[in-house]
């Protein structure tokens, strides 16, 4: 059977505000267990919540950024379930009026076609404490920092159809994200989370098939493989004439398969109602219109600019623009060094090469923009060539100072000097009688091949400083006689 | 009655509150009558009305986005039963 698979998403993006959701305890990663923490935060008896400003106008900035439909209205409900790491009980969250509607994004694929995917709704909530199950003499430890740290949860429609196209969707959140300044994105650390809705159904059948939901989802590699064999084992299920089970499953990384949560009865019997402590949010026209006129440039917006303004192309435009801080930093080294160019291949090339070899973040980067631009100065004033750019990067990389005093340092100046360079090819010719006499007995076609050799003695000779524009000519001439 | 007794040992459940079964009848019996009270409200044309979720007529107010907490883990800690290394202990959570 041919199946088609269908999925749907829903991300968990902690917001990147200084205080939490509800309380004016800081929102914090790795402090001290229960250090951040406040009687809200708790769920004690009598402690109310005061909503964030900066949370709201965080949901309205993404809302704008996905061509949503603005809630000029939104309810907080509470969703109600038992967990100790939940101590009042319930989570605050959205149901029937979220704070983002309808919307849609355009997402690139590998072979360059644009594919548009709705997003259903985006809602604010608070997250939960963590429940640490090491051995506590059989108890459990409960952790409240991240307890009413503020979420955006972004649920989109069902309109993805390969892994490829969920990974992609993901990957352009993560980035708008990010570029909207509103969400650190970091899966590694949580504040990115992804649930997997997916199901298979025959090709051609338009009403979809049984989903199942794969929760916690923490890096895009893992959502791809995640996707993959979900899809095989629902295949395999219904190929065999099974059925599948509406369930939550999770995946396993280190064995790649997915498992069933076990099912708790009544898990979904979350029983939400308007949450009486915190009223209506109501916006004002003014104020979602002026947060529109504030957004700053997307990762769609800058790519094009970069096309546009860079001449750069669609490939190298995408890679440079797909996170803020690439972005960022590919614009000041095109700048400093007033070659565009030159600054994406050496982002792309160089630079990346470094990064990925330590698998360090362009933010972690030892070689600063401006520091890289400053040295492909020095190749576009012709003081260096390319290849003795690269182990002057190297040293930069290892901290030994910047491009100039490295090339001084080194000495690494090409020489540029015609007399000096004349006087080098000389000697490299005298030094070499029998193949000087060679050439000039050759005709021109094998000559062409010959000259390397000579260009390779110079370059020798200079220990690689001779600027290759200056020696080929003079030595030409010399060869000549 | 408008709840059974099933419904309300497992609305009991989901709070993880313990009843035993006197207990259960006498909620079913309370319980049931604040629900017919509501099932007579349920006759009222409604049509056109947008659902109230407060009955304050007034909206939410912001705060800035401003820290203004301390750390007060040690006291917040004196209530638990049980702590260890900064953390609440609680009996183990079997997912």
């Amino acid at each position: 059977m041919n199946w088609e698979v269908v999925i749907g998403l829903e991300i968990h993006a902690q917001l990147s505000t200084q205080s939490k959701l509800f309380s004016g305890a800081a929102r914090s990663f790795g402090a001290e267990p229960n250090t951040n923490t406040t009687l809200v935060d708790l769920g004690m008896p009598g402690a109310l919540p005061v909503f964030n400003k900066e949370a709201l106008r965080m949901a309205v900035m993404f809302g704008h950024a996905v061509n949503a439909e603005i809630g000029m209205t939104s309810v907080f409900a509470r969703k109600n379930y038992f967990y100790p790491d939940l101590p009042k009980g319930y989570q605050t969250s959205q149901m029937d009026h979220p704070i983002v509607g309808k919307g849609h994004l355009d997402i690139t694929l590998e072979d360059g076609t644009v594919k548009r995917v709705g997003i259903t709704r985006a809602h604010l909530e608070e997250d939960a404490g963590k429940s640490l199950h090491e051995d506590f003499h059989g108890m459990t430890g409960i952790d409240l920092n991240r307890s009413s740290t503020p979420l955006l949860e972004i649920v989109s429609e069902p309109d993805m159809r390969s892994a490829k196209e969920a990974v992609a969707y993901v990957k352009m959140i993560h980035s708008i994200i990010t570029y909207l300044g509103i969400s650190d994105g970091n899966m590694a650390e949580g504040n990115m989370r992804c649930d997997i809705n997916i199901s298979l159904r025959p090709k051609g059948q338009t009403e979809y098939g049984t989903r199942t939901e794969i929760k916690n989802v923490n890096s895009f590699r893992f959502i791809e493989r995640a996707i993959y064999t979900e899809i095989e084992r629902q295949a395999d299920i219904l190929e065999d004439g099974g059925k599948i089970v509406q369930e939550t499953r999770l995946y396993d990384p280190d064995k790649d398969e997915t498992r069933s949560m076990r099912s708790k009865e009544d898990a979904n019997d979350y029983r939400y109602f308007p949450c009486p402590d915190l009223l209506p949010i109501e916006l004002t026209q003014e104020y979602v219109d002026q947060i529109a006129s504030n957004l700053p440039e997307l990762p769609t917006q800058k790519a094009e600019r970069f096309m546009s303004e860079y001449k750069l192309s669609e490939y190298d435009a995408g890679v440079l623009s797909a996170s803020r801080a690439m972005a960022d930093y590919f614009e000041e080294v095109a700048k400093v060094a007033g070659n565009a160019k030159l600054a994406a291949n050496w982002v792309m090339g160089e630079l990346s090469k470094y990064l990925n070899t330590e698998g360090k973040d362009i933010t972690e980067s030892p070689v600063s923009a401006t520091a890289l631009g400053e040295l492909l100065v020095r190749i576009e004033d012709n003081t260096i060539n390319g290849k003795t750019a690269k182990s002057v990067f190297q040293a930069m990389w290892e901290g030994e100072g910047s491009a100039d005093q490295i090339i001084d340092a080194k000495g690494l100046k090409q020489v540029t000097d015609t007399g000096a360079i004349e006087s080098m090819i000389q000697g490299v010719l005298d030094a070499n009688p029998d193949q000087v006499e060679q050439f000039r007995a050759s005709d021109e076609d094998k000559q062409k091949k010959m000259i390397g050799f000579f260009m390779g003695q110079v370059m020798k000779a200079s220990q690689g400083k001779a600027n290759p524009g200056v020696v080929t000519p003079i030595l030409n001439k010399l060869l000549k006689g | 009655m408008s709840l059974e007794k099933q419904d309300v040992i497992k609305i009991a459940h989901l709070a993880r509150l313990s009843l035993d079964d006197s207990d259960a009848e006498q909620y079913q019996q309370s319980l049931s009558s604040v629900l017919d009270l509501v099932e007579q409200m349920q006759s009222v044309d409604t049509d056109g009305v947008e659902p109230l979720s407060n009955p304050l007529e007034a909206k939410q107010r912001l705060r800035e986005d401003i820290v203004t907490e301390e750390n007060r883990r040690e006291a917040f800690l004196a209530n638990a039963p049980q702590t260890e290394a900064g953390l609440f202990l609680v009996p183990k959570v079997i997912d």
